[in-house]
């Protein structure tokens, strides 16, 4: 462990307490583990992959970001602190969250009690394990970011106890930027950690949280907004809701909701969408799915790859190439020449007029223009 | 001859996952050869292996691919 605190003194009280924090990444839970760590706390990291996550992925598929420095920020994050660090995927769990939130959907279709709920659990079990295998070298409590009053659905003063009870972490969790506005738990209880060193923050204000970092001399920090993840994007929502729409069930595999990232989506019909690429990134990215779509490709001129998602008679092949054709460099042409071809690799040719740009609605635009 | 991972046709974060949970099952001195097609993996799981304590031996482009090279730490 090359943690930067290993040579901090343990408490009076006994051995050096353990904790698993949840690193998402961002500043706060940045912060709450240099808390920690200011206190002689040994800490391991964990982040959760849910699908949903902003990064990595992300930039990976679109050109713009090929020559952006590329990090995942969890990781990141925990080299800065000198913590050990577990990623763990939970992206099949973690539909049931999706789907069914028993707290409900905050302004988009973000499950974010149920979430935390949620990846608190996980913490839970994983320190529970810990537990049983070493019992004096255990993992004792949890750690987390969160602030009272920060997030409108999860960090509430009402919805903190109740992460602790749902998720089974009881007292067990310790969250040391809010610590102060919160019942006392059992870290603070058994002397493993000095309550009065930890922290009041509350609201949506972050100015306290920078004047941390800069006395713990931190610089660099990322700035997701909404933690990161995909599902409190507006436009993301609307797509995913459209796609439960369109199936008549609620429901995703991992390869939809990363196709919800990717180019511009069109419903023309209730039956039929087109993910068209917006650029070299994209028309990689989109070129991976050919076997599971039917797929246009403009060959008279240069432009995007486009799948096709749904059943499509000729008319509607018609139509789907000739908006497509809308967003290749053919668009003031007379015609445009695509390949049509099947996810079974049956390929035909299928010549169109571009779509005149009013006759492409708004509506059509899934989760806006 | 060092095992081999492949993680083709994933994106990161799951060729990080996936090598950490290979290591798993590894034991320390082994040695595991990481192929990916997603450039941000030769980032990240170089990354990942200096916090949790494993050597990456080698690493680099291989036409459309990335390979990470790493000995399991103890």
């Amino acid at each position: 462990m090359s943690s930067p605190a290993r040579n901090m003194p343990s408490s009076a009280s006994g051995p050096r307490r353990r904790a698993v924090a949840l690193v998402s990444g961002g500043l706060d839970s940045m912060l709450a583990v240099k808390v920690m760590q200011a206190q002689g706390i040994e800490v391991e990291g964990v982040n959760f992959f849910t699908g949903f996550c902003v990064e990595g992925h992300t930039h990976a598929i679109r050109q713009k970001d090929r020559n952006k420095p590329k990090r995942n920020n969890a990781l990141w994050v925990a080299e800065k602190l000198g913590i050990r660090l577990h990623i763990e995927d939970i992206s099949e769990e973690y539909k049931e969250v999706v789907l069914n939130p028993k707290h409900g959907y905050g302004a988009n279709l973000n499950p974010c009690l149920d979430c935390k709920i949620f990846m608190v659990n996980q913490a839970s079990l994983m320190i529970n394990k810990a537990r049983e295998l070493a019992e004096d070298r255990g993992v004792d409590f949890i750690v987390t970011g969160e602030v009272v009053g920060q997030r409108p659905k999860s960090q509430r003063k009402d919805t903190m106890p109740l992460i602790a009870r749902e998720s089974g972490a009881e007292d067990r969790l310790l969250r040391p930027l809010s610590a102060l506005n919160l019942p006392e738990t059992l870290p603070e209880r058994a002397g493993w950690v000095d309550r009065s060193k930890l922290y009041g923050f509350s609201g949506r204000n972050r100015k306290p949280q920078m004047a941390l970092a800069r006395e713990f001399g931190l610089e660099d920090w990322a700035t997701p907004a909404g933690g990161c993840c995909f599902l409190t994007d507006e436009a993301y929502s609307r797509k995913l809701a459209d796609l439960w729409q369109s199936r008549n069930e609620r429901n995703y595999e991992l390869d939809d909701i990363m196709l919800l990232k990717v180019g511009r989506h069109l419903r023309p019909r209730p039956h039929f969408k087109l993910i068209i690429s917006r650029e070299d990134g994209e028309n990689r990215f989109l070129e991976g799915y050919r076997y599971r779509f039917a797929s246009l490709r403009p060959l008279s001129h240069n432009g995007p790859l486009a799948l096709v998602d749904g059943q499509l008679d000729e008319t509607e092949k018609t139509l789907a190439a000739s908006i497509v054709a809308r967003y290749s460099q053919g668009r003031d042409a007379q015609q445009v020449c695509f390949e049509y071809r099947t996810p079974d690799g049956v390929c035909r040719e299928l010549s169109v007029a571009p779509t005149a740009p009013d006759d492409i609605p708004v509506s059509w635009h899934v989760g806006g223009v | 001859m060092a095992e081999q991972l492949d993680t083709r046709g994933l994106l990161c974060p799951m060729p990080v996952i996936r090598t950490q949970n290979r290591i798993r099952q590894l034991a320390a001195g082994d040695e595991l050869e990481v192929i990916s097609s997603d450039p941000g993996a030769l980032h990240d799981i170089p990354a990942w292996c200096r916090v949790n304590g494993h050597q990456v031996l080698d690493s680099g482009e291989r036409g459309d691919e990335v390979f990470v090279r790493v000995r399991v730490g103890a």
